[in-house]
């Protein structure tokens, strides 16, 4: 270390690699490249939501108010994008692992509980007591109550252990479903079938009331991640390693699985159950950002986000000509092209 | 100065580390030397903080190391684990630039970039450090782990086995410039070593430690006898007069 700090440090060339997010000239317009394809896959599928098969001509008054209608399911792709990437890249950056997302955690479990207790105490007139502002804010409290106190219960005091939260989650997670399904049994089947339009993650299921306080809500909570970037990057590097580097650990831990529950909590109020979406979108946006920086990685995943649900309701919506089934397709499509990548890049 | 007090650490109810007790005066090299499972690895993490106690106290420099805040603790100390695996894929630069962390939050300036540059070079890295860590070899990232915590530039250093997978070549230069670094800058470095003989080349103090306490603690002539190290790893050790020193033979 008397040589790290006397001698001097040799020349540089111009183009040694640099220390920051993306150290050589290609990584950076490879950067470039891939959120300018993005953000122009994010528009065309925009508009083409809005646009596509309006009976009226382009511009007229009639073509506006179609796609004004239209313009409410888009918001909210955009709200569940950010949610969903956001929430699922900062979820496995602190608990360090790639494979376990924040869905898997109970919260859509919780959400199927409560819809299902409604309609079992209430029969169909349970759902309709679910619709509501109010009741939108109250079930995503409920929410996020429910995953503070798991967290703030498992981290702290004599466990404190993450594994072990994780595992706890997924197992009350487990519970909370077979209880839902236990009451499914018992539901007559036309209260059967409006329960399972919930239970399905579509964003037509989003009242435009809500948006009011979930657009605000979600930008903000995504802000205040954005935010805390640098930190994201060290908490990556494992609780040890952390420590090391002076960052509090387990306070920044329980403050991002709170703030990840409250952008869960909102997509899932919101539109129902999306599984599979957060995970195929942090695999992707890992791929397609290659950095290890949360500034960069955030971005590109909320337009992957993006990308995935307003292409697969495109798909659904004006090629099969099936509408409401999303999940399906994000599924079979998110599913192929996760494999592939793993499978040419051979890691995740 | 780093002070242990009556620390204990209790694994279960067979296994427990301690009372150890221990003042590590500033300045120079102290090697912790014993067999496998003896609890260098466990007093070390217990220093570097990232491991609590279940007794006594330990304080580096005045600050205790339950109380302080990490990121105080984090400018004077720094603390290399024996295993190390990260899921971000990071550059060897990248990698020792989180070294700079405690200092920059994140936002390297030049002065930052200029000690990631000598601790890159010190290491021999200077060649790899484009390359991803997941492409180098054991030894090659076992010296870019070390040069991150260089980097970190603190007054106290703990390092578990920073000598894993290197070969004679780097071995030597890491103990030397260690030893340089303890010496003229006044730096306490803290190493667990398991190669007997460079411990009692480069190391000014020794700490034997065996089933969780520590049963030797002097200077390389008080510890380098027969009769002590073969105490301590309970196997016949000789000790012969070399040519640099005192040698252990135990093969
Ligand atoms: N997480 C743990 N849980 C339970 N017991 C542990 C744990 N870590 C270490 N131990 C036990 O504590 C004792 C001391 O372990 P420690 O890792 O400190 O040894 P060490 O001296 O570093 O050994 P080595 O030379 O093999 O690295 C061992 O008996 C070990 O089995
Ligand atoms: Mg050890």
């Amino acid at each position: 270390m008397a040589d790290v700090l006397s001698r001097p440090a040799p020349a540089r060339p111009a183009d040694a690699p640099a220390s920051g997010p993306l150290p050589t000239v290609a990584a950076r317009r490879r950067y470039t490249v891939v959120v300018v394809v993005l953000a122009a896959m994010a528009l065309g599928f925009g508009f083409g939501l809005l646009a596509w098969a309006n009976p009226m001509p382009v511009g007229s008054l009639g073509f506006w108010r179609i796609a004004e209608l239209r313009a409410t399911n888009l918001v909210t792709m955009g709200v569940v994008a950010l949610c969903q990437a956001v929430a699922t890249v900062s979820f496995q950056t602190v608990t360090t692992n790639r494979i376990l997302t924040p869905s898997i955690m109970g919260f859509e479990a919780l959400y199927a509980a409560i819809q299902t207790t409604a309609v079992y105490v209430l029969g169909v007139t349970g759902i309709i007591a679910l619709q509501g502002l109010p009741q939108f804010v109250l079930q995503v409290v409920v929410m996020v109550a429910f995953s503070a106190l798991l967290y703030g219960w498992l981290l702290t005091g004599r466990f404190g252990n993450l594994q072990i939260m994780l595992l706890i989650g997924i197992i009350l997670g487990g519970g909370l479903r077979s209880v839902s399904s236990f009451m499914q049994r018992l539901l007559t089947p036309s209260e059967f079938d409006v329960l399972t339009a919930r239970l399905f993650g579509n964003v037509s299921n989003a009242d435009p009331q809500y948006l009011l306080v979930g657009v605000p809500v979600a930008l903000v909570v995504s802000g205040v991640l954005y935010l805390r970037s640098h930190r994201l990057n060290v908490l990556a590097l494992g609780r040890e390693t952390s420590l090391n580097l002076g960052v509090n650990h387990r306070r920044e831990l329980i403050t991002v699985l709170v703030l990840v529950s409250i952008l869960m909590a909102i997509s899932t109020a919101l539109v129902g159950p999306l599984t599979f979406l957060g995970f195929l979108v942090a695999t992707l946006s890992y791929q397609l950002a290659d950095t290890y920086d949360h500034r960069l990685i955030f971005p590109v995943a909320a337009l992957t986000g993006f990308v995935v649900l307003s292409g697969a309701y495109f798909v659904m919506n004006h090629v099969f000509r099936a509408e409401g089934v999303v999940s399906v397709i994000i599924e079979l499509v998110g599913g192929t092209v996760f494999l592939f990548v793993i499978v040419r890049k051979g890691r995740l | 100065m780093i002070r242990v007090t009556d620390v204990i650490k209790r694994y279960s109810s067979e296994v427990a580390i301690g009372p150890v007790d221990l003042t590590i005066e500033p300045g120079g090299i102290i090697a912790l030397v014993g067999p496998n499972g003896a609890g260098k690895s466990t007093l070390l993490t217990m220093m570097g903080r990232l491991l609590g106690m279940d007794g006594g106290s330990i304080s580096i420099a005045g600050h205790d190391v339950a109380r302080t805040p990490s990121r105080e603790l984090a400018t004077i100390v720094s603390i290399l684990r024996q295993e190390n695996h990260f899921i971000t894929r990071l550059t060897v630069r990248q990698l020792v630039g989180f070294g700079r962390f405690p200092y920059s939050q994140g936002r390297l300036t030049p002065a930052d970039e200029q000690i990631i540059d000598r601790a890159i070079s010190f290491l021999d890295l200077t060649g790899l450090e484009g390359r991803y860590l997941d492409e180098l070899s054991g030894g090659q990232r076992q010296r870019a782990y070390v040069a991150m915590v260089l980097a970190q530039d603190t007054e106290y250093v703990l390092l578990d086995e920073p000598l894993n997978n290197l070969d004679m070549r780097h071995s030597v230069a890491m103990m030397r410039h260690l030893h340089d670094a303890a010496h003229t800058l006044g730096r306490t470095i803290v190493i667990v070593l398991h190669d007997i003989n460079f411990a009692c080349q480069y190391a000014d103090r020794l700490c034997a430690m065996k089933d969780g306490r520590v049963v030797a603690f002097g200077t390389p002539e008080e510890i380098m006898t027969s009769e002590v190290l073969t105490d301590v790893f309970e196997t016949t050790v000789e000790v012969i007069d070399g040519p640099r020193g005192r040698l252990a033979v135990y093969y």
